[in-house]
């Protein structure tokens, strides 16, 4: 049985605190964007967009950074890595980028990040938010600036965010290996 | 489907209308990185890619070079007046040395039919084909159709006529091969003795009346007269060549819509192509197939390197 880690009402106030957070340290969003990762960021990054313009009533600049072409994994796993589509419309220059991903595991998806998005100009800043932080798992030096939730886990477990728009329920689970291989 | 079917690209033939969709998907993400500013991403850093040319070519070897440059890879040339070729060495024996220095992936072009075939079943590194004699030359069949696609948003049920030196092209077998699977319409125009015997065989029309053929048709993709293969005298003369099969801005202007033109280069400008055709900013997308050149070989590249089978 996946047991829950948030959901309902407690997802939702999660979502709101790091909205909320975000306004603190940036204020009216005239020089920060957000950056979702694909795949599965974008869900979030979605959500907290949503939310600041409804907090700041205007408009804040969203990107979707696809990292497959700079992952470390190429060639060392079985599956081959499939890309998803790339979308950042603005100059990152001189701005200051919160990065977004659901999951923060090992770290390597957010260093593949980090180089990806050096494409795009040279930001003022960067900080990472990200829904669920998976602790003392990490293979590199990286640490996140705002996390919604933290979980002790196993490395045979896995933990899934689901939306409503992509999943039809929204909230985190904790599987166990079994359970995220019969999914 | 997130993965080929195959180890090397060898021709359109061994692909299936899936592995087609995935490198059309996969380059449409390289052509997003093209149009920015730091066109580069680090995906194959650790490959080494040999282009192995037995014969003369300048956009094919340039648009492979740049796309592994892009990808990060890192690149050797070779070309066959240069090396040891000229001094009787086998092809086997040549691509062998090659790889003896630890190399991952070969392109090559080779004036005889098969040539990458036999490479393909002799050596352990991926082979890509980018030519072989009058046979197949899949990436530019690839870049072709997808820049159709980019142009009409599909390949499926469109009616494409492809005209010219037929006999000696491998661009029209590559192509008959491809936008057959992907369901396009194709009839071939030109005169009889370019047309091979029987090419109907592959589920090809063939019509030799050219105004004709382009009244049926939304896109033409015009082959090159391969000057240096024709010894033999498959036709009078130049001009009477582009006289009946010459696609000149009349022609099309004679016709009641508007046509999608792709050469797939070098031209030889007023012999089967116009001037003023092959500049026109309405009908023409050369410029385009290069640059989609590019974003195909890197997709095919990506795929092929990406294989678990090959590391």
């Amino acid at each position: 049985m996946a047991k829950v880690l948030l959901e309902g009402a407690l997802f939702e106030l999660t979502l709101t605190r790091l909205a909320a957070q975000l306004v603190e340290n940036h204020h009216d969003f005239s020089q920060s964007v957000l950056i979702g990762l694909q795949p599965r960021g974008i869900y979030l990054a979605l959500a907290l967009h949503h939310k600041l313009q409804g907090m700041l009533q205007r408009e804040i600049a969203m990107g979707r950074l696809d990292v497959t072409f700079h992952r470390d994994d190429f060639r060392r796993r079985n599956l081959p890595l499939v890309p998803s589509a790339l979308d950042i419309n603005f100059s990152l220059e001189a701005k200051q980028v919160v990065l977004i991903d659901d999951v923060f595991y090992t770290g390597r998806t957010v260093r593949a990040g980090l180089e990806a998005m050096m494409a795009f100009g040279r930001p003022s800043k960067v900080e990472l938010l990200v829904l669920v932080d998976r602790k003392y798992s990490r293979h590199l030096p990286i640490q996140a600036d705002y996390i919604g939730i933290k979980v002790d886990t196993r490395t045979n477990e896995k933990v899934k965010v689901k939306w409503m728009e992509s999943d039809g329920e929204q909230g985190v689970w904790l599987l166990t290996e079994d359970e995220s291989n019969a999914k | 489907m997130s993965a080929l079917s195959v180890k090397h690209l060898l021709g359109i033939k061994h692909l299936d209308r899936s592995d087609i969709g995935l490198i059309f998907s996969t380059a449409d993400n390289f052509s997003t990185i093209l149009n920015r500013q730091i066109k580069k991403v680090p995906s194959l850093r650790d490959i080494t890619i040999a282009n192995v040319f037995f014969e003369n070519s300048t956009r094919t070897r340039i648009s492979f070079e740049l796309a592994e440059k892009r990808l990060s890879a890192d690149v050797v040339n070779f070309s066959a007046s240069s090396s040891s070729v000229s001094k009787g060495e086998t092809l086997l024996d040549t691509v062998n040395n090659i790889l003896a220095m630890k190399v991952d992936m070969v392109v090559m072009r080779h004036p005889h039919v098969g040539a990458c075939h036999f490479l393909a079943n002799h050596i352990n590194a991926n082979v890509i084909n980018a030519g072989d004699g009058t046979h197949e030359h899949p990436t530019q069949a690839l870049l072709d159709a997808y820049s159709i696609r980019k142009r009409h948003g599909r390949v499926e049920g469109l009616n494409v006529l492809i005209m010219g030196d037929i006999l000696h092209s491998r661009v029209a077998l590559s192509n008959i091969f491809c936008l057959l699977k992907l369901g396009a319409n194709v009839k071939l125009c030109g005169p009889p003795t370019l047309i091979p015997k029987n090419i109907e065989s592959l589920g090809v029309a063939v019509e030799y009346n050219l105004d004709a053929a382009l009244a049926w048709c939304d896109v033409v993709n015009v082959l090159r007269i391969q000057l240096e293969r024709q010894k033999d005298s498959y036709f009078p003369s130049l001009r009477e060549y582009a006289r009946y099969y010459g696609l000149g801005l009349e022609r099309l202007n004679r016709l009641q819509k508007e046509i999608t033109v792709l050469h797939p280069g070098p031209m030889n400008r007023g012999v089967e192509i116009d001037s003023r055709v092959a500049d026109h900013p309405r009908h023409s997308i050369i410029l385009d197939q290069v640059e989609n050149g590019v974003a195909i070989r890197m997709a095919v590249l990506y795929l092929l390197a990406s294989d678990p089978a090959t590391f």
